[in-house]
């Protein structure tokens, strides 16, 4: 028995063992090289201790990346869940119309951002067709791409790509409650927003966890709409942290990169493993 | 009647989500004059503002005629992306999909942690690992080359995770009684993991297929050779001067897209909740 427990550790190892190389050379090693440059020179290669982090942490390219970029995720991830929430609480058990519905939501999903960038032009230039509905509205009309409200283009991009996604997150979180809990508290005479309030939301608690770091980290790709169509130095206001780590890298600055990527790896696994204290539940 | 406004809203907001289909169809059966006549206002500044039918008046199958039979970049662009796309897929097929056969199913040393770093590096953005994938793809002498795209993609840790869901969900008495019956280890993934983990290597397919088709940073950091570039960063790169090969070409990026998605539809949808729900 006990060798056939070892044998069978053996064999774990063998199916995981390919993956687990290609991740090594690809990922893992290069990447505690990169934690080593962090505290290095780019030029002398010798140590100096935390010198690039603190060349970073005064950048203020940095702080403007920073501040926009949690501004970005404060903003539209709030937004999302609300908004996927609402939508799959009225969408679930609604039959074949809530079914397509739920397809049509999805349909962003599979629209590439490069095939989305010739909308964008054509919608959101000071000319195009949202500027020619405000005029019609007689509402007056905004330059969208090079003042603050590029932020909120980026806003809209995001949920439209991502609402889809977390409704049926939500929707799978809501497939898990037991119709007879809604039974038993209806006999009871509870009104709809009772049963919202009571049981609905405290047992979608959990999925709040998975769908709040889902949609956090999807909001890191926004930058694909915003490079494609703004470029490298988009308008102030939405100028992320993408841009400023793509900027360092076209300028080849080594240093401030190492200490940026590892700066950044250190605030996401705080993120997640945070929310996972903050909702009690393990990451698996 | 309350309930009549929220459809109302509901539908206006998928709608919405659907509209980019329907303007870049209508968008591509345009004709030169037509596209000039609308997009006036964005193209020469003349007053006034964009006008965008929901079909195109005099539709024509001009623009698809020039991007396929006068546009050879554009087929080398497709190549590359459907080269990136298979090679990536085929990679994870051939790596995760035992590996989330290991972890869900055997005990070794250091598992857990193992499996934990999988997650975080599967959460991690691109650019934590965009330096780190330089360096190395530089030392292994493949930046500029499409490998430099599918290999760190191959190896990506979110299949792995994501068919591991499924599988864990295959009841141990299936392996048991394979195992009492004498079937090898090996006999037992392939006849047994890889069947009834069939959905959930699917769902990481269609996933992936709609993630990689799009891949826009990768490409953009690792390959400064034109000719190697995939759709995705070809196409924002046609002036608007040339609005109709604009349209065909985004429209053409489309549909294989499109087609994964409405072909996986099923199987897109189990691949999202897998990560949601705990078995």
């Amino acid at each position: 028995m006990y060798n056939r427990k070892k044998r069978n550790t053996f064999r774990g190892l063998l199916f995981v063992l390919p993956s687990m190389a290609g991740v090594m050379v690809f990922i893992l090693v290069p990447y505690l090289d990169v934690v080593r440059r962090s505290f290095t020179g780019a030029v002398s290669k010798r140590f100096t201790g935390f010198q690039n982090y603190s060349t970073v942490l005064t950048n203020p390219a940095f702080h403007l990346a920073c501040k926009n970029t949690a501004r970005f995720a404060a903003v539209c991830i709030p937004i999302l869940i609300v908004l996927s929430l609402a939508i799959a609480v009225f969408l679930h058990r609604q039959g074949r119309w809530g079914h397509r519905l739920k397809s049509a939501y999805l349909v962003p999903m599979a629209i590439p951002a490069a095939s989305v960038v010739l909308i964008w032009r054509l919608v959101f230039d000071n000319h195009g067709l949202l500027n020619g509905l405000l005029s019609w509205l007689h509402a007056g009309t905004v330059n969208w791409m090079n003042t603050g409200a590029a932020f909120w283009v980026l806003v809209f991009s995001y949920i439209w790509k991502n609402l889809g996604y977390d409704v049926i997150l939500w929707i799978a979180g809501l497939g898990t409650i037991p119709e007879s809990i809604y039974e038993a508290a209806r006999v009871d005479g509870a009104g709809e927003w009772d049963l919202f309030f009571r049981i609905t939301l405290p047992n979608l608690f959990p999925a709040l966890y998975t769908i709040t770091v889902l949609s956090f980290l999807n909001s890191f790709k926004v930058f694909r709409e915003a490079y494609l169509v703004a470029g490298n130095y988009p308008d102030d206001s939405m100028y992320l942290l993408q841009h400023l780590y793509n900027n360092w890298f076209r300028d080849l600055s080594m240093d401030k990169m190492a200490a940026g990527a590892v700066l950044m790896t250190v605030v996401v696994s705080l993120l997640v493993l945070l929310l996972q204290k903050a909702w009690g539940r393990d990451v698996e | 009647m309350k309930k009549y406004i929220i459809w109302a809203v509901l539908f206006a907001v998928g709608f919405l989500a659907c509209y980019p289909v329907l303007f870049l169809t209508a968008g591509s059966l345009m004709g030169q004059t037509e596209l000039r006549e609308l997009l006036g206002p964005v193209l020469s500044g003349s007053g006034g503002y964009v006008r965008f039918p929901l079909m195109s008046l005099y539709p024509t199958l001009r623009n698809y005629v020039g991007v396929l039979m006068d546009s050879p970049e554009f087929f080398v662009m497709f190549w590359n992306s459907v080269k990136t796309v298979a090679g990536i897929l085929a990679g994870q097929l051939l790596v995760s999909v035992p590996a989330a056969w290991g972890f869900a199913r055997y005990d070794f040393p250091c598992k857990s942690a193992l499996f934990t770093l999988y997650i975080l590096l599967m959460m991690m953005p691109f650019q934590v690992t965009m330096l780190s994938g330089y360096l190395v793809l530089d030392k292994l002498q493949l930046l500029d080359t499409l490998w430099a795209v599918i290999l760190p993609g191959v190896f990506s840790t979110f299949p792995v995770f994501l068919i591991y869901r499924f599988f864990v969900g295959i009841p141990q008495a299936i392996i048991e009684s394979a195992r009492i019956d004498g079937a090898g280890e090996l006999q037992i993934f392939m006849s047994f993991g890889l069947r009834l983990g069939a959905p959930g290597i699917l769902s990481a397919m269609v996933l992936g297929f709609l993630e990689y088709w799009n891949l826009i940073e990768q490409p953009l950091t690792y390959i400064k050779d034109k000719s190697l570039w995939p759709l995705s960063l070809y196409l924002p790169n046609i002036g608007l001067e040339e609005a109709g090969t604009a349209f065909a070409a985004s429209l053409l990026t489309l549909v294989p897209a499109m087609l994964v998605f409405l072909g996986g539809q099923d199987y897109l949808e189990q691949g999202i909740m897998a990560a949601a729900v705990k078995e």
